[in-house]
């Protein structure tokens, strides 16, 4: 049934129709709505879970792990400091090949004190062996939320399902919400790999000799990489029920395009309607939304940039000295490649600064102008400032 | 000795602790007071290693490692786990050293039995960070050398009074043992065990290496801690209920310090301080303990302040 839902219900509502069992979570804005919706839904016996009130976010990812490693089904969610707070846990779970997932509000880190959203604080991440899936609007937050589950169960990885702070978080939407026999069939119960139980001692975690360590990564990079294929199954079963499907990438007319736009998050929203825009005024210009961002979907982004001679990567998200996040992975994917575009790159909207149409027309405009990239992104926007340290 | 414990060993052979270490004494009688049905959290510290090293174990039951700030939220979870699970018979123990309790993971502990949280935090304390080579942690005792508090600059701060942090938080049971004391030590973990809610032991735990003692005098520098009032065994129940578990034979504290290479740079100045802050310490617990016996007296009749603590040796 059809609902008008901001962003943070959706993510409440999969949350009670997966059956999660242990809930832990340490409030921030914007995250917050997520965790007292469904502390209400714990109190109030709308979920047959135990929510754990926990006194900071490490506390809150470790409290996670031990309940994985009892078996059952487990969420949190968080945000930019609360996320860096739980760095440390991070690595832990997935090195621990718990399925976790947790749903990721996008918000800029300090300092200085800033609560909009930017992506830096989730790609900050990146290495932490964490799946990590961008959405677009209110139904694909909820529709990924729901997959999470059943792929981090499949693949005994966790799962960060992203979505940036405000524009998805406290944004209302139409968001079909199943009833809770159709999800069951799509969200089996949890079935453990393993679970710590006295009838069958084991150790969990021991420590790794240099003789061993290296195995036990390679099975995380072995199930990492089957992450791709296994998000289609997850979103073929998906679809025959919901008749929904995002792709690990989604590539519009990027079969005969000369320019192509690179977007994740909401900025996709806005792309698609330039690129309306665009091709009526007969541009030859296409877009390529990632919402996968780990694994990287290599192959993926690589046949949809194939055909193109420039490709304009748009990142909400900043890596001091490297530039862009996305543009250095789609500048990696497309460096063994012959016969590859030319990349540019573009930091914009940093801080929750509006990404606008105009934004992303001269974006366009600039990288059909322009005949070498630079090698580093290039600010869109910036305004003259008086005060500035260490120029 | 017979110990009021299970007959079978969950700790095998094969483990990889130095000669004497107090921690393997302690988790030795501690899992047979405890018996089968039980999960140890360890975070990191010597008993992660202790243990075992993959793909061996020396331990019977299962063993879940943490990070080292995340023994007492990874037990919270494993209990949420079980709970769910409908699982009521097997305890969750947290099982910890001092940087790992008073240091690193005092947030952590904080908030778990703040939310009263059904578990067996055991606190096994040597005093230093010995796992990474003796360092100082705010368990370190005023007077201790350590590698971060060396030659001169010896630790001149007292040690924090866990115990005291955790008694504030009102939570069901809170005890000090000592591995020389292995009847008072079964006798509380098999108290903690039937008592629902955060239960927190504090075992004193001597470590050779660290403490500069020869091995075999280990069990012995741990037993003239508690005579020199030093490390005194006593319990406190929901926050307010002190009883005092030892008033035995007593020693000045310059017996204990005295076995000891940690504190070889300490004078007689330095004793005679020392003692005094023991003494003053010494005194307040008495108090705490004495003040309970008082206030009943009071209500029974007029009769004096019964400054008698409960004696079990
Ligand atoms: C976040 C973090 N910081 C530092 C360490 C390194 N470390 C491992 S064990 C240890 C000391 C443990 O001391 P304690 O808890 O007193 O136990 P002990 O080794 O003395 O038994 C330290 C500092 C770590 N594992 N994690
Ligand atoms: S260093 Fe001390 S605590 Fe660690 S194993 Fe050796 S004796 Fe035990």
């Amino acid at each position: 049934m059809k609902q008008v839902l901001e962003g943070n219900s959706a993510v409440a509502e999969a949350v009670r129709l997966a059956r999660v069992q242990v809930i832990s979570a340490y409030p921030i804005t914007p995250q917050s709505h997520i965790v007292e919706v469904l502390s209400d839904y714990c109190a109030t016996g709308k979920m047959d879970a135990r929510y754990l009130r926990v006194e900071s976010e490490h506390s809150c990812l470790a409290s996670l792990v031990g309940a994985a490693c009892g078996g059952v089904r487990t969420f949190t969610a968080t945000s930019s400091a609360g996320l860096a707070y739980m760095h440390e846990m991070l690595h832990w779970t997935a090195g621990s090949r718990l399925p976790i997932v947790m749903a990721e509000v996008n918000r800029a880190l300090g300092a200085p004190w800033n609560i909009w959203s930017d992506q830096t604080d989730s790609l900050s991440q990146r290495d932490t062996g964490w799946i990590q899936l961008y959405c677009e609007d209110g139904q694909e937050v909820f529709d990924t939320t729901l997959q999470a589950f059943r792929l981090a169960e499949w693949v005994n990885l966790p799962v960060m399902v992203v979505m940036e702070g405000f524009l998805l978080s406290h944004t209302y939407e139409p968001v079909d919400i199943p009833e809770q026999e159709e999800v069951d069939r799509f969200l089996p119960p949890y079935n453990p790999a393993f679970k710590v139980d006295t009838k069958n001692p084991f150790t969990v975690n021991s420590i790794a000799p240099p003789s061993i360590y290296m195995e036990i990564r390679h099975d995380n990079a072995v199930a990492m990489d089957q992450v791709p294929e296994r998000f289609d199954d997850v979103e073929k079963e998906f679809e025959v029920l919901f008749n929904r499907r995002y792709g690990a990438v989604e590539a519009i007319n990027c079969d005969d395009a000369e320019i192509i736009l690179v977007t994740s998050g909401t900025i996709t929203s806005t792309a698609r309607l330039l690129l309306e825009d665009l091709r009526d005024r007969g541009e030859k210009v296409a877009l390529l939304k990632m919402k996968m961002f780990r694994p990287f979907p290599v192959e993926l982004v690589c046949r949809a940039l194939k055909s193109a001679k420039k490709v304009a990567v748009i990142d909400r998200n900043f890596s001091s000295g490297a530039g862009g996040i996305f543009l250095q992975e789609v500048r990696a994917a497309l460096c063994n490649r012959q016969d590859r575009p030319l990349v540019f790159g573009y930091v914009v909207g940093l801080g929750g600064r509006d990404v606008t149409k105009a934004v992303l027309e001269e974006i366009y405009k600039a990288t059909k102008d322009g005949d070498v990239p630079s090698d580093k992104s290039v600010w869109i926007g910036l305004r003259e400032v008086k005060h500035a340290i260490g120029r | 000795m017979r110990l009021d414990a299970d007959e079978r060993e969950f700790m095998c052979s094969g483990h990889a602790a130095c000669p004497g270490c107090g921690a393997v004494i302690a988790l030795r009688i501690f899992t047979k007071a405890m018996g089968e049905n039980t999960i140890l959290v360890i975070p990191a510290s010597c008993t992660g290693v202790i243990v075992g090293v993959y793909p061996q174990s020396v331990m019977r039951i299962p063993v879940v490692h943490a990070p080292m700030p995340a023994g007492a939220s990874v037990a919270s979870g494993l209990r949420a786990a079980l709970d769910m699970r409908g699982d009521t018979d097997t305890t969750v123990v947290a099982w910890a050293g001092d940087g790992g309790t008073f240091d690193i993971g005092f947030q952590a502990l904080s908030g778990a039995v703040e939310r009263n949280e059904d578990f067996i935090y055991v606190c096994y304390d040597n005093e230093a960070y010995m796992n990474t080579g003796i360092q100082c942690s705010s368990s370190t005792p005023y007077g201790a050398w350590t590698t971060t508090t060396p030659g001169q600059d010896w630790k001149r701060l007292r040690k924090k009074n866990i115990v005291e942090a955790l008694v504030a938080h009102r939570i069901p049971y809170v005890a000090t043992a000592n591995i020389a004391f292995p009847e008072d030590l079964v006798r509380k973990v098999k108290k903690a065990k039937s008592i629902k809610g955060s239960k927190f032991l504090h075992i004193f735990a001597s470590c050779p290496p660290g403490w500069r003692i020869p091995s075999e005098i280990s069990v012995k520098t741990a037993r003239m801690a508690v005579q020199a009032n030093i490390f005194p065994l006593y319990e406190v129940e929901d926050g307010v209920r002190y009883t005092i578990n030892y008033k035995g034979k007593q020693r000045p504290v310059q017996d204990y310090f005295e076995v000891q290479g940690r504190f070889s740079h300490l004078t007689a100045e330095d004793f005679e301080q020392i003692q005094k802050m023991v003494e003053e310490d010494w005194e307040l617990l008495q108090r705490k303990a004495g003040d309970q016996a008082a206030d009943a007296c009071i209500q029974s009749s007029s009769a004096k302040r019964a400054i008698k603590p409960n004696k079990v040796f």
